[in-house]
């Protein structure tokens, strides 16, 4: 049982102050074996401060982030699964699905983690599930009205993979999950 | 060498002194024993005379005296039993005082009264009366001290008090505090002439050794306070000014600062309330070197500890005017003492403001009186250049930030400005910081343009270059730290009402604007996105009421936006500024303003024109420029064709030929809308897909002679991915004919002899394959599409 924390679009401090008060109190170090991040974090600070979360800590780069040295896109393989990460904005058109499917073929992995339209999705396709963690701060988008703070625990186990988001709406965090199991080469799923 | 002798020599006598005690004891026991009364006294006046000696410390005297002290508790136990000795206490009242040397005639004379008291012969006051008269034979002082002390040790629970059994006719409790006051003014006396007797000293050593005599001293008044009888009245009418007589009458610093210190401590709360002013009343009146503030913070202390205890009390504190009282006496011993340093004058008004805080949290007056107090005193001085002072101004400053949680609080105390401008130029800039997280601490909100206004005055160190100063100076990371801070905080600052809320934007503009190059990157974002919200808040909501000038407007907010992003040209920000531009782009859209979208498009292309040079920033800022521009849909034919127009023809200029390859496939989109209204030019599509094909087949070509060997094909895997994509959307210039070439050409190029092996190509294409196989299984409609497309 691999806990990996997806989470980004924070937009500190340029749209929101900081985390909400609820989510930086269910975040401690020391539970989670990794954290990726879709970027825009986007100072130093935030950088450090999910350093402190988890060491194994995977970033790109956002287009307002203060350090230009994230990649753009980057991959890893956690137990059964092959993970990709990506900020976002390079797909065009924003949030479109079948064009993220192709980035997802490109990087030949069974998840692929996005963000930059600040709305939370977890779906699946042909090439396998494509999960966006929302931004943690409920930060403004051009693209997503009324952003609810957002972020996903991914709960890896051989082969099965448990998407748990935790979302604030009004003041409370409302958590919902969604299975995914990968069989051969292509991942099936079930929702609750 | 000396003191080392002195030490010596003094073990030396007071060996010598114990022996003499132990010597006479010895006799003494032996005469008591079989009830020899003559033997007795003759034995106990020689014991008593050991404690003659003028040789010995304070310390050392101490353990003489104590040995004494035992002896004669047995001696009075003698003195008690008439029928051991046959003496009547009279009779043996006048018999002790024929000892020879008056120091023992004296210890005697007291161990009888003892006695004498007991026996109710005569009454208590009349006896100690006596004493306490006749101790002033001996005035030497560590003697007189030990003298008066024995006195006191045994007359405490013979006092002539209400309800005790040796309370007489009349008004005996003034007599009870009639005989404290004088042993106690008498000890006073000899303790402070300890200074000036024997051979000159060090100050230090004199003041030690006084020290360690201090409670006996002190003793007299916690008697005092312990008389039943001594009531409010009494306290107020006779203890207290008397007491505080002899305090201010000796001029002695040390006797003073301690004394001060025991009157606070030893008699309640409540009596201290009411004598506040005649307490206060001896400050001024103290010697200038005497510690007065740390006196008088406990005092303070005491109070607002008193005040906590219970809500009942705190009428009895409006009624006496503690505050005014308190304030008034601060402002009196600071007069008084023009010595003393602007730390010791700050530090007196942080306990007074403490106090205010703890027993008047209400009456924000009387914080903003303090405060304005503490600024006066600050105009009257040089800049502060005291670390200690300065850290007291600070403590000042965050006392009503910690009480009170609401920054709006310390919003409305006029004097907190002024009195922040005499902090230097780095203490003021941690305060404003100190101010900014005491907002985020408590997620309080900072909600009207007058209050930002306030705020930004207060922090207007963080704000700008404040004369003298140069950012250049600071270093980059607190820098950094501070300017985010200032971004965070803008955040802070909100209201539901839209005409407010424009005019908290235009206020935090005013005051970013004077921040300079520097700082305007960290400022200018948080404040963009600020408006941005307020647009689309206002964006549910009709535009224009009809006949009415309703200041806040998209449009408003728009053009104000619009300067707002144009300062970051001095910085100059280009890449930042065109993000912005193209959100306030996107926020016009939905607004539905063509003309205004379109400015803010013009605006982005200039600067990707003439700013931005990198190339890799040219990469990114080109795809959000499309991304931005796909999602229009407020455009005319007109408008929309000459933006597209631009933003492919920058595609295809970009350095480097994937780079090139891959935005203008991404313009491919500006021309396929999926929407019901959107575009759907199918032709256009196919444009962009073939140039961006053509521009793969120059870079595999380039690669071919350049290196020798093709590049990777992903390239075109990602165009064949495109067509797909276009192919299922429907657009009828996409033929599965096209995508069959398309598989074929990669296929080709693999297989080519000059290709280079690339996994990750091979993996991509594999994918694709895949789908497509994939796409066909599904049969129904999207299978038939894909029937004629054979991998």
């Amino acid at each position: 049982m691999v806990l990996v924390l997806a989470i980004g679009d924070l937009h500190v401090p340029y749209r929101a102050p900081d985390l909400p008060a609820k989510f930086k109190s269910m975040l401690v170090p020391g539970k989670i074996q990794h954290i990726i991040c879709t970027g825009n974090l986007c100072i130093k600070e935030v950088h450090d401060y999910l350093k402190n979360l988890c060491p194994s800590l995977h970033i790109t780069r956002g287009e307002y982030d203060e350090d230009a040295q994230y990649p753009e896109t980057k991959t890893l393989t956690i137990g059964q699964f092959k993970l990709g990460l990506c900020h976002g904005h390079q797909v065009v058109p924003w949030g479109d699905l079948d064009s993220l499917a192709m980035l997802q073929r490109q990087l030949d992995v069974d998840i692929l983690v996005t963000g930059h339209t600040h709305q939370f999705k977890a779906y699946k396709h042909e090439a396998g599930v494509v999960i966006n963690p929302g931004s943690a701060t409920g930060a403004y988008s051009s693209i997503t009205y009324d952003v609810n703070p957002s972020f996903v625990l991914m709960d890896i186990d051989g082969l099965r993979v448990v998407v748990y988001v935790y979302e604030l709406i009004d003041g409370e965090v409302k958590v919902d999950k969604i299975d995914f199991k990968k069989t051969g080469t292509a991942t099936s799923h079930s929702a609750h | 060498m000396m003191i080392a002798d002195g030490i010596e020599d003094e073990e030396k006598w007071l060996a010598e002194g114990i022996a003499g005690i132990q010597h006479n004891a010895f006799y003494l026991h032996r005469a008591v024993d079989s009830n020899n009364l003559r033997e007795a006294l003759k034995y106990s006046a020689q014991l008593l005379s050991e404690l003659r000696t003028s040789r010995l410390s304070p310390h050392k005297y101490y353990e003489l005296y104590m040995r004494a002290f035992d002896e004669l508790r047995r001696l009075e136990m003698f003195f008690k039993d008439e029928e051991r000795h046959g003496c009547s206490v009279l009779d043996l009242y006048e018999l002790v005082q024929h000892a020879g040397n008056v120091l023992p005639r004296l210890y005697l004379l007291c161990t009888v009264g003892s006695v004498y008291i007991k026996s109710k012969e005569a009454p208590a006051k009349d006896v100690l009366k006596d004493l306490v008269e006749m101790c002033r034979s001996v005035q030497h002082p560590i003697r007189g001290l030990f003298l008066r002390s024995y006195l006191a040790q045994i007359s405490r629970d013979k006092l002539p008090d209400i309800g005790s059994e040796y309370e007489g006719d009349g008004d005996t409790v003034m007599d009870a505090v009639d005989f404290v006051l004088q042993n106690f003014t008498e000890m006073n006396k000899l303790w402070v002439r300890m200074q000036h007797q024997g051979p000159i000293r060090v100050k230090e050593k004199l003041d030690k050794e006084r020290s360690e005599l201090r409670d006996l001293v002190g003793k007299n008044l916690h008697v005092l306070s312990q008389i039943e009888g001594v009531d409010l009245e009494i306290y107020k009418d006779t203890v207290l000014p008397r007491v505080l007589e002899q305090v201010v009458n000796c001029k002695d610093e040390l006797a003073q600062h301690y004394l001060m210190d025991c009157i606070i401590q030893v008699f309640p709360d409540e009596y201290h309330l009411q004598t506040l002013e005649t307490l206060l009343g001896a400050f001024p009146q103290l010697q200038p070197a005497v510690d007065i503030k740390t006196v008088l913070s406990q005092l303070m202390d005491r109070l607002s500890n008193y005040a906590a205890s219970s809500a009942e009390v705190l009428p009895e504190f409006l009624q006496v005017e503690a505050f005014a009282k308190l304030s008034n006496a601060i402002g009196k011993v600071i007069e008084a003492q023009v010595e003393m340093p602007v730390v010791g004058a700050i530090s007196l008004y942080v306990s007074l403001l403490t106090f205010a805080l703890r027993v008047h949290s209400d009456r924000l007056d009387y914080v903003d009186q303090v405060l304005g107090a503490c600024v006066k005193k600050l105009s009257g001085s040089p800049k502060l250049e005291d670390n200690k002072a300065t850290k007291q101004v600070v403590a000042l400053l965050t006392a009503p930030l910690e009480k009170y949680n609401d920054i709006d609080t310390a919003l409305t105390l006029s004097n907190y400005p002024h009195v922040m401008d005499h902090l230097d130029a780095g203490t003021n800039k941690i305060m404003a910081m100190v101010l900014i997280q005491s907002i985020m601490k408590y997620n309080t909100c900072v909600s009207t343009a007058e209050k930002v206004d306030v705020l930004f005055e207060l922090i207007k160190g963080l704000i700008k270059d404040i004369d003298g100063t140069l950012a250049d100076e600071l270093d980059e990371e607190d820098f950094k730290e501070e300017q985010n801070s200032v971004a965070r905080l803008v955040h802070m600052l909100y209201n539901d009402d839209p005409e407010e809320m424009l005019q908290i934007i235009c206020t935090v503009r005013k005051h970013i604007m004077a921040g300079g190059p520097k700082r305007l990157p960290f400022t200018v974002p948080p404040l963009v996105f600020s408006a941005l919200k307020l647009v689309r808040r206002l964006q549910g909501l009709d535009g224009e009421v009809a006949g009415e000038e309703v200041p806040a407007t998209p449009r408003k907010i728009f053009q104000l936006l619009n300067q707002i992003i144009e300062a970051l040209s001095n910085v100059p920000s280009p890449e930042l500024a065109l993000r912005l531009y193209l959100q306030c782009a996107e926020a016009a859209n939905d607004c539905d303003l063509e003309p205004v979208a379109y400015e803010f498009f013009t605006q982005a292309f200039v600067l990707y024109e003439e700013e931005v040079a990198d190339s890799k920033a040219q990469v990114t800022s080109i795809h959000l420029i499309i991304g931005t521009l796909q999602r229009m849909n407020a455009f005319g034919v007109e408008n929309r064709d000459t933006l597209t127009h631009k933003a492919t023809g920058y595609s295809a200029k970009l350095l480097k030929k994937p780079d090139q390859c891959r935005a203008v496939y991404a313009c491919s989109h500006l021309f396929w809308v999926d929407d019901q209204d959107g575009i759907k030019d199918g032709e256009r599509v196919l444009l962009c897909l073939k140039r961006s094909l053509r521009i793969a087949n120059a870079a595999q070509q380039m690669a071919n002679v350049t290196r020798g060997t093709g590049g990777p094909v992903t390239l075109f895997v990602e165009i064949l991915n495109k067509y797909l994509y276009f192919f299922e959307k429907g657009n009828p210039q996409v033929t599965s004919a096209a995508i069959q070439d398309l598989i074929e050409l990669i296929k080709t190029e693999m297989q080519s002899d000059t290709a280079t092996p690339d996994p990750a190509s091979d993996a991509f294409f594999a994918c694709t394959l895949r789908y497509i196989e994939f796409q066909k299984q599904k049969g129904g409609a999207m299978g038939e599409k894909y029937d004629s497309v054979r991998i």
